[in-house]
């Protein structure tokens, strides 16, 4: 995969790094303003697996995702430390651009957001904003097909993508989400906003997506936590509490407040 | 009768600690939706009361006196239905042989257009002369009393009915007498300023707010500007009128007169008093409007739109310039509709900047002197005429067609932008 500058450090780590994990954090911790939501998380992400982190609301899963991405960035008065590990660079290194961190590490939202544009120009502004210069046909084609969205759309490519069910909008999310080839696609709670079948299919579509992209999602349901990830972690007040193979952890949970939460004692 | 069975059904029940009240309460939400009927009304009775009152100056009927008696010249005084030969003869026979001469020398009289030799007839052989003008209202409701009052006071006196607005009102310029007076210079100088006002505040406005919005850090610093944006919102027209006489005709003088570009300056001698000066001040006026609307615009921009062009890895220009503005565009575009029409109607700031009191001759550029049509409407109330009052309301009228045309324009260009975000 050909980098965009061969003397950016970020860009360096991430065309010699091979780490054993896809993402890994370090003592990392997110501050809004005095309330710390996430407490001195270290874990590892493997590559090419769907990994699931749950939690009741409040437990700041989705503030940990989005600091993998340095989403939070944007949030005036939220502050990181600790590290974030992307092939062995950190992100929040004081000379990484945030939006190159972005770049490599796609997110898909909780509500579908496609942007008040065509369906093809919802795929395609991504990928030029980042400088693409291949053919672009192929490219609106071969990402809303990963999507599993291409047969559905493409007679009404240039048709505007809110006209779309809600299903629909957010498997093109996550189409253009991938148009843009990261290797790290982050989850926030992306099926909390759809009905149980368009649901099903995204869950579908993660089991095919992990063949090629490494996957972190949140979500609040334990059922799809179960059904699509290999591993899962439990968060609680802003700590790890446990984080295992999704079998494992819903299997013979090590911790007793994991065995509360997973048998519906609470949350 | 179901009321009843409703009533004996849900009477029984409970403990007996609420108290019905339902009727009470239903009572009060009626008395208050009276008070907001009432207060509707009361503001259409007010605004209806304005457009009455400057309609029944703006039309009506007018006592005209005259020199030359025009049926002595067409059968029934109307000289429209005369030949060209026949408005030749008439100025011929009835003008001083040293005036025919000085028309000849201009361009000779059989060369001339139909409506400038009407024209000639009108203004140099009848020579109207308003005696005495009447309301609409007057005029429609009171005829017998106008005839009766006009055959008492000014027997030689013709009565018309008279439209103040007319196409020769739009195209005369400023006159000593009202009959001959019209707005065409002030219309110009209207649209002028305003277009100067418009080009300047409208990008420095959305500019400055895209970076207070956008871009500035929330700290002291940047919350002291805002606070003071909004300060600057209220200040009383009259001192941005000060600090446009201050800046614009002293300070940049050379530049607002037109002398740095190399321009020739004006020979009456504009000074700095020009329209690029007013509508500078004008601009200076709507800017903190215009940042304050622009502002909101972008506030109400979702999160989420944002943060879908950052997931794939846009930079924040990228999405200001692509997702932010195109989605507040709308909003923007509403906020500068309603500083540039509080801008329209400004007089106070253009009297001290310095408008001119009596301009006969069109602004030819930017660096001509000025008159608006808020100005012309001043100065024509406060004339003791009455003449002057029916065109100073009909310079209202003017005014307020050109507002609400404005306004049209704008919301219809805002609804397009609408609908065009709506269906991408």
């Amino acid at each position: 995969m050909k980098r965009d500058s061969a003397t950016d450090p970020f860009d360096l780590a991430v065309e010699t790094g091979e780490t054993p994990w896809a993402l890994e954090t370090r003592g990392m911790s997110v501050d809004y303003g005095a309330f710390r939501a996430v407490k001195d998380l270290t874990m590892g992400f493997e590559k090419r697996r769907v990994t699931a982190i749950i939690g009741p609301s409040g437990c700041g899963k989705s503030t940990a995702l989005r600091a993998f991405n340095r989403m939070n960035d944007l949030i005036p008065g939220c502050r990181t430390e600790g590290q974030v590990l992307f092939h062995g660079a950190d992100v929040y290194a004081p000379e990484v651009d945030p939006v190159k961190v972005r770049r490599w590490i796609g997110m898909v939202f909780q509500k579908p957001n496609p942007f008040p544009k065509s369906v093809r120009e919802n795929i395609l502004w991504g990928a030029r904003i980042n400088g693409y210069s291949g053919d672009e046909e192929e490219l609106v084609e071969g990402s809303l097909r990963q999507a599993a969205l291409w047969d559905e759309v493409k007679d009404k490519l240039d048709k505007s993508a809110l006209a779309l069910s809600g299903g629909q909008q957010q498997r093109l999310c996550i189409a253009r989400a991938v148009a843009v080839k990261p290797e790290i696609l982050l989850m926030d709670e992306p099926t909390s906003a759809l009905d149980p079948i368009s649901t099903s299919r995204i869950e579908d579509l993660l089991e095919e997506l992990k063949s090629r992209y490494t996957i972190i999602i949140v979500t609040h349901n334990m059922q799809q936590a179960g059904r699509v990830s290999d591993r899962t972690a439990f968060m609680l007040l802003g700590d790890l509490v446990e984080y295992a193979p999704t079998k494992e952890l819903f299997l013979n949970p090590k911790d007793g407040r994991t065995e509360n939460y997973i048998s519906g004692r609470f949350g | 009768m179901n009321a009843g069975k409703f009533r004996a059904a849900t009477g029984a029940r409970g403990d007996g600690s609420f108290l019905p009240n339902l009727g009470k309460r239903q009572a009060a939400g009626r008395r208050w939706a009276a008070a907001f009927a009432a207060a509707t009304i009361a503001a259409v009775l007010v605004l209806g009361a304005l457009v009455a009152s400057i309609v029944n100056d703006a039309f009506g009927l007018v006592a005209m006196e005259y020199t030359v008696d025009p049926a002595t010249l067409a059968p029934g005084g109307d000289i429209e239905k005369l030949s060209d030969a026949e408005l030749v003869a008439a100025l011929e026979g009835n003008l001083k042989s040293r005036r025919l001469r000085a028309l000849g020398n201009e361009k000779p009289l059989a060369e001339r257009e139909r409506a400038d030799l009407l024209a000639l007839v009108e203004d140099e052989v009848i020579k109207w002369e308003v005696v005495e003008t009447f309301s609409l209202a007057e005029s429609l409701l009171g005829r017998a009393e106008v005839d009766a009052f006009v055959a008492a006071e000014h027997p030689q006196a013709k009565l018309v009915f008279r439209s103040w607005v007319n196409a020769r009102y739009l195209s005369a310029s400023q006159s000593a007498t009202a009959i001959d007076a019209g707005v065409r210079s002030a219309l110009i100088g209207t649209l002028m300023t305003i277009l100067i006002t418009v080009a300047t505040a409208f990008p420095i406005g959305i500019a400055a707010a895209i970076w207070l919005e956008e871009y500035a850090k929330d700290d002291k610093w940047n919350r002291f500007i805002r606070v003071n944006i909004y300060n600057l919102a209220g200040v009383p027209s009259i001192i941005y009128g000060m600090l446009g006489l201050a800046i614009f005709v002293r300070a940049l003088e050379p530049v607002t007169s037109g002398a740095a570009f190399g321009a020739a300056a004006d020979p009456t001698g504009a000074n700095g008093r020009t329209i690029l000066s007013a509508g500078l001040t004008l601009a200076l006026l709507v800017l903190p409007v215009i940042i304050i609307n622009a502002q909101e615009a972008f506030r109400a921009v979702p999160r989420t739109l944002r943060e879908s062009g950052y997931a794939v890895g846009a930079t924040k220009w990228q999405v200001v310039w692509h997702h932010v503005l195109p989605a507040a565009f709308d909003r923007v575009l509403t906020g500068t509709i309603v500083a540039v029409s509080r801008a329209i109607g400004e007089t106070a700031p253009l009297v001290v900047v310095g408008a001119s009191t009596f301009l006969t001759q069109d602004p030819t550029s930017v660096f001509s002197k000025f008159t608006t049509l808020p100005i012309q409407i001043y100065q024509w109330t406060a004339r003791p005429q009455e003449d002057f009052h029916n065109i100073a309301a009909a310079a209202i009228l003017v005014l307020l067609v050109l507002m609400l045309s404005l306004n049209a324009f704008a919301i219809i260009l805002r609804n397009r932008l609408r609908a065009k975000k709506r269906f991408a």
